[in-house]
C-alpha cells in the first residue's frame, strides 16, 4: 500500500453528501474507520437512517474515490452500533447547513416526549434567524429532515432533525 | 430446532413485519390527504423498508446458503412470510392507517427498547438504531389519533370504528411459540408478555387522551407464526414481487 491510513481518510473525508452537498461524509459522521490490510482497504461506515437511499451512493463514491487513487481492493463494512446520532455532526457542518438554508439539529438528540412532542425546542430560522418558528411536519424532503415555517419571514425551511 | 434456526425465524418475523408495513405505507405515495402527510407516510415507508433490509440480510447470513435480502423479499410465497397480521391490514381511509400504524409502532417501540440489550450483537444494534426511527413513527400516529379522536363527531366516529374493527388483529402481536422459548432462554429474545403490559399502557394513555374507547378483548385472529395470513397478504405480495418475478435478475 502506497498510502497511509491518514491519507486515505483524507481522500474519503472530502466526499460530499449527495443530497446536501455542502457537508461531507466525514462531517456528517457516516465515515467511521479506515483500516489498511496487506491485500485490501476496509472502510467502515454507518447509515444515518436504515432506509436512507443515499447510502448506496456513499458506497459507490467511496469505491470510486479510492479507485481514482489506484486503490482497487476495497471492502465496505456497514456497522449499526453505536447508532448514528446528529450529535456527531461537527460545529463546522452545522454552520454550513445554516448557510445552505437548513436549520442544524438542536443539540441534545431526540425530543424526550415519546408519545407527544414536548414542543420546548427552539429551532431558529436559517434565513432571518428568528426564533418564532412552527413545526409543520416531523417528516420532510428526506428521512433526516423535518419541515418548519418561519412566522416572521414566512418562509418554509428544512430542519435537520435530531436522532 | 437449533438456536440458529430459531434466530432466523425471529429475524424473519421482525423483518417481514417491517417489510409488509413499509410496502403498505408506500401505497400512500401520491395519495396522501395533504402534501405533508404524503411525505410523512412515504418517509415512514422508507424507514420500515430500511429496517427490513437489515433483518432479512441477517437472516441470509445466519442461514449461510447465499440468500440475500432480495431473495427473501421477492422469492418467497405467502405461507413463508411471518409478518404480523396487523401489518398486512389494508390502508383503508387515513384514520384506518393511523390506527394500524399506532398499534404496530407502539409494539415496535417497546420491542426495540427491550431488544437493545439482546445478547445477539446484531439484534441489539438493529434495535437501538430502529428505536430512534420508530419513536418518530409512534409520535406521528399518536398525535393523529388524538387529533382525530378529540376532533369532530365525524372524525371521532370514524377513528373509533377503525379501532374496533382492527382490534382482533392485535392479539397476534404477542403470540409466542418454541422459537421464543429457546431464544428467551439464550437472552436473545424478549418475553412477549412483558411487551404486552407496556404496550397496554401506551395504548391506554393515547386512547384516553383522544377520548376514545378501548375495545374489550374478544376473539383474536391468529396464524402468522405458522405462516398463515389473511387474504390481503397474497395481493400485497403479488404487487410487491411482480417485477422481480416477471423479469428475474433485472438490474437497474
Ligand atoms: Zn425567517
Amino acid at each position: 500500500m502506497n498510502y497511509t491510513k491518514e491519507q486515505i481518510w483524507k481522500f474519503l473525508a472530502e466526499i460530499p453528501d449527495p443530497e446536501i452537498p455542502v457537508i461531507t461524509i466525514e462531517e456528517l459522521g457516516v465515515l467511521r474507520d479506515v483500516e489498511i490490510q496487506p491485500e485490501k482497504v476496509i472502510v467502515t461506515i454507518t447509515p444515518t437512517y436504515t432506509g436512507c437511499p443515499a447510502m448506496k451512493l456513499f458506497e459507490d463514491e467511496i469505491i470510486l474515490a479510492l479507485k481514482n487513487k489506484g486503490i482497487e481492493n476495497v471492502e465496505l463494512k456497514m456497522v449499526y452500533s453505536p447508532a448514528w446520532t446528529t450529535d456527531w455532526m461537527t460545529e463546522k457542518a452545522r454552520e454550513k447547513l445554516t448557510q445552505y438554508g437548513i436549520a442544524p439539529p438542536v443539540k441534545g438528540t431526540q425530543d424526550k416526549g415519546v408519545l407527544f412532542s414536548s414542543g420546548s425546542k427552539v429551532v431558529k430560522c436559517p434565513r432571518c434567524n428568528s426564533e418564532n418558528t412552527t413545526l409543520k411536519s416531523q417528516f420532510g424532503s428526506t428521512a433526516c429532515k423535518a419541515l418548519y415555517r418561519c412566522n416572521d419571514c414566512l418562509e418554509p425551511f428544512d430542519y435537520f432533525k435530531c436522532i | 430446532m437449533t438456536t440458529k434456526e430459531a434466530l432466523i425465524n425471529y429475524c424473519l418475523r421482525i423483518g417481514d413485519t417491517s417489510l409488509i408495513l413499509g410496502q403498505r405505507m408506500s401505497e400512500w405515495c401520491s395519495n396522501g390527504p395533504v402534501l405533508e402527510e404524503d411525505i410523512a407516510m412515504t418517509n415512514i415507508a422508507l424507514d420500515h423498508i430500511g429496517q427490513a433490509r437489515t433483518m432479512l440480510t441477517y437472516a441470509g447470513v445466519l442461514e449461510g446458503k447465499g440468500r440475500t435480502e432480495d431473495d427473501f423479499a421477492y422469492k418467497r410465497n405467502e405461507r413463508e412470510f411471518y409478518n404480523s397480521l396487523l401489518s398486512e391490514r389494508p390502508n383503508g381511509h387515513f384514520g384506518d392507517t393511523v390506527v394500524r400504524n399506532f398499534l404496530q409502532s407502539a409494539y415496535f417501540y417497546h420491542l426495540y427498547t427491550a431488544l437493545s440489550s439482546s445478547k445477539d450483537e446484531l439484534i441489539a444494534a438493529h434495535a437501538a438504531k430502529s428505536l430512534k426511527e420508530v419513536t418518530y413513527h409512534l409520535r406521528h400516529s399518536a398525535e393523529w389519533i388524538v387529533r382525530l379522536g378529540d376532533g369532530t363527531d365525524e372524525s371521532k366516529n370514524k377513528v373509533q370504528t377503525s379501532i374496533n374493527e382492527i382490534w382482533e388483529y392485535t392479539g397476534n402481536l404477542f403470540e409466542m411459540n418454541d422459537v421464543d422459548t429457546l431464544l428467551i432462554k439464550e437472552g436473545i429474545a424478549i418475553n412477549q408478555t412483558e411487551i404486552k403490559s407496556k404496550w397496554d399502557k401506551t395504548v391506554d394513555e393515547v386512547l384516553e387522551r383522544a377520548k376514545l374507547i378501548r375495545p374489550t378483548d374478544a376473539y383474536m385472529q391468529t396464524g402468522s407464526l405458522k405462516g398463515m395470513h389473511s387474504e390481503y397478504l397474497g395481493h400485497l405480495i403479488a404487487e410487491m414481487q411482480f417485477l422481480p418475478r416477471a423479469y428475474p435478475d433485472a438490474k437497474w
